[in-house]
């Protein structure tokens, strides 16, 4: 048991400390302080309580949902990278809610606003799962598109129906203080949706090892026609509901980003959420309860960037290349285990068909 | 220039770099790999373009910015076909890549205030006679040297891959690779060519923007266009002339707004940035028989084709 979860925890580690050096050697040859850069970006993830919980975790939160959007879908076979857009929606659709209900409904607009942006976002995933499904549309064309199509529509709803009441800005009006996420912890900036998205991921983590809905939706993605003839699954319909409940969690996150970070709906309220996400959900091995701890990584980078850019005077744009580097390396890692006899689960327990699956579009 | 006039310059400026990079990834999609690290081929091409442009002038940059494009799909090409990892996850990864390397690195090369830094441009070069056509001679005939360079590169690739053997080995590859492999091709090596060209491209795509647009380099300043470049694909069916065509819509409705800003109406522009990539979700929902994806295309290489 300890030798498997040490060896499940090998690749991960591996991927984090490779692409740490990266980050080092980029930093040296760039001419910076290696030492105080690195520090810098320590310090300003987990420095003090209240960097853990108001920078870490609260930029955590979005990353974990989105995570959680992704692994729905690779572990179901469908190659959703619309994640971005589906969190923008909604973002959108709970902003919409926020500031059309009264405010004396209180706790509960806030849960309308909060189930408004998870319909939302399964509703965006819905489009392209009717495109796949009935239409032979590759998602992984049909997201990218609709994923700029929600971010021009923000901007047409920012500048137009949702714009803030003077009119000068493009932004919607600031949420009611009755209809924010209450904070967990006085002086931080830890809000409610934290415990929502790891209650969430431990929630989802035993619907897929647990639930009969969780079974057939990893045999599907599994082998999606072994998963037919054999287990007498109705792939399409679980392919269906798998990609529309990714998009609804992606949805749930946005809505919990705008109701206890933004307080606001804007353009560029998503830095890339929904692809960094893919990083978030490979670390993890595609595993929900695992994505907690990946998020937080990711997190943690994405919080300390900010404090290096301000410290040292690194850009934050080099911990995108640090995200990168972590899939690049899970991906040749991949391939290494395969050579070495198949120690790794990104093949076997991960996404088997996430590939594959464009090719077994039903006609 | 008339208004008319304006909006056509501002539609075939706009789509010249989309119709670069979608050229490219035409050639890549139909040997059965999709890039979406095209955008960070884009936004590096611009960084290399800019960067060589202050020292080599503009028409060096170019070749400089396509070399920079072609290096990061190296990358791409080592992951996703070598390694036979999944195309879409490496694609997204580079492109991370990309947009995170060229900020990092703007940075450190001109420092904060970088913004004001502007590099020589590409002027334009007028056809004689044509370029005197009255209305379309000046919009159509004098233009900079990407614009020509696009336009050339539609028939070329369209005879390339319906008129050649190595056009026919190409598609016979984003088909049916096993197939392909039985008849004597190389599948891998001719995916990895495919991919390198789409670098090319995509390099060329931004150096286009820095040294005949914008004349400066900005952080993300690609906005996309690797993706907008996708949808060309798809919505032009995987074709280089149905791409020139469909570039130029998108390069049209991203020049409406000028349009409407010189007009000054009052509706959002957004609605015509969102317009082409619905239409292009319409166009794929209604295609059918040979106007559908490569069938292999996004198909991981498989091990033992990564051997070869």
């Amino acid at each position: 048991m300890i030798a498997r979860v040490l060896r499940a925890m090998l690749e991960p580690a591996l991927a984090i400390t490779l692409s740490l050096l990266v980050l080092a050697a980029l930093l040296a040859a760039s001419g910076y302080s290696v030492h105080d850069a690195l520090l810098a970006l320590w310090n300003g993830a987990f420095g003090s309580w209240s960097v853990v919980a108001s920078g870490t975790l609260v930029r955590a939160t979005p990353l974990l949902f989105a995570g959680l959007a992704v692994t729905v879908a690779f572990r179901a076979g469908i190659l959703n990278i619309g994640a971005e857009g589906q969190l923008l929606a909604g973002a959108a659709a709970a902003t919409a809610v926020a500031v059309a209900v009264p405010s004396v409904f209180g706790i509960a607009g806030l849960i309308l606003a909060l189930v408004a942006g998870t319909f939302a976002g399964g509703l965006w995933a819905g489009i392209a799962a009717v495109l796949r499904q009935r239409f032979g549309v590759l998602e992984v064309i049909s997201t990218i598109m609709l994923n700029v199509v929600m971010l021009h529509l923000i901007g047409i709803l920012v500048r137009g129906p949702l714009q803030e009441p003077t009119r000068t800005f493009p932004q919607s009006a600031l949420l009611d203080a009755a209809l924010r996420l209450p904070r967990m912890y006085p002086g931080t900036r830890l809000h409610a949706g934290v415990a929502l998205a790891i209650v969430g991921a431990l929630a989802l983590a035993w619907f897929l090892r647990a639930t009969a809905p969780g079974f057939r939706l990893r045999m599907t993605g599994a082998n999606a026609r072994a998963a037919a003839s054999a287990g007498g699954i109705d792939v399409a319909r679980v392919t269906m509901w798998a990609f529309i409940g990714s998009g609804a969690i992606a949805g749930l996150g946005g809505a919990v980003e705008v109701t206890g970070v933004t307080y606001a709906l804007y353009e560029n309220l998503s830095p890339g959420y929904g692809f960094t996400a893919i990083a978030v959900a490979l670390l993890a091995r595609l595993n929900p309860a695992t994505a907690i701890g990946s998020a937080i990584v990711f997190g943690a980078l994405e919080a300390g960037a900010t404090a290096m850019q301000r410290d040292a005077q690194v850009p934050a744009g080099m911990v995108g290349v640090v995200e990168a580097c972590v899939i690049l390396v899970l991906l040749a890692s991949e391939w290494i285990g395969a050579r070495a006899g198949g120690w790794s689960t990104l093949i076997r327990g991960g996404t088997p068909s996430a590939g594959a699956s464009l090719n077994t579009v039903p006609q | 220039m008339s208004t008319l006039a304006d909006f056509l310059d501002a539609s075939i400026r706009s789509a010249t770099p989309l119709l670069l990079a979608a050229l490219g990834e035409t050639v890549s999609e139909r040997s059965g790999v999709i890039n979406v690290g095209l955008e960070g081929s884009i936004i590096v091409g611009c960084l290399t373009g800019l960067a060589a442009a202050s020292v080599f002038g503009p028409s060096t940059a170019l070749v400089a910015a396509g070399i920079g494009g072609v290096a990061i799909a190296i990358c791409f090409a080592v992951v996703a076909i070598g390694l036979g990892a999944d195309q879409i996850i490496t694609g997204t990864a580079i492109t991370m890549l990309g947009l995170g390397l060229t900020s990092t690195l703007y940075r450190v090369l001109y420092g904060d205030g970088g913004a004001a830094l502007s590099a020589p441009t590409l002027a334009p070069i007028g056809i004689p006679i044509l370029e005197d056509i009255p209305l379309l001679g000046q919009v159509l005939f004098r233009q900079p040297l990407p614009t020509y360079i696009a336009a050339l590169l539609v028939p070329i690739i369209w005879w390339w891959l319906y008129r050649t053997q190595s056009g026919l080995a190409l598609r016979a590859t984003g088909e049916n690779p096993a197939a392909a492999r039985a008849s004597g091709i190389a599948p891998g090596k001719m995916q990895a060519l495919a991919v390198l060209f789409g670098g090319l491209c995509g390099g060329l795509a931004g150096g286009t923007l820095v040294l005949a647009q914008v004349g400066t380099f900005a952080e993300g300043m690609s906005a996309g266009r690797g993706f907008i470049a996708i949808a060309i694909v798809a919505l032009g069916r995987w074709n280089p002339v149905g791409a020139a065509m469909a570039a130029l819509l998108f390069g049209m409705a991203s020049a409406l707004q000028f349009l409407f800003q010189a007009l000054d109406l009052a509706v959002p522009y957004q609605i015509f940035l969102a317009l082409p990539y619905l239409l292009t979700l319409l166009a794929l929902a209604l295609a059918r028989g040979r106007y559908r994806a490569p069938a292999a295309l996004g198909v991981r290489t498989s091990r033992d084709a990564a051997d070869r």
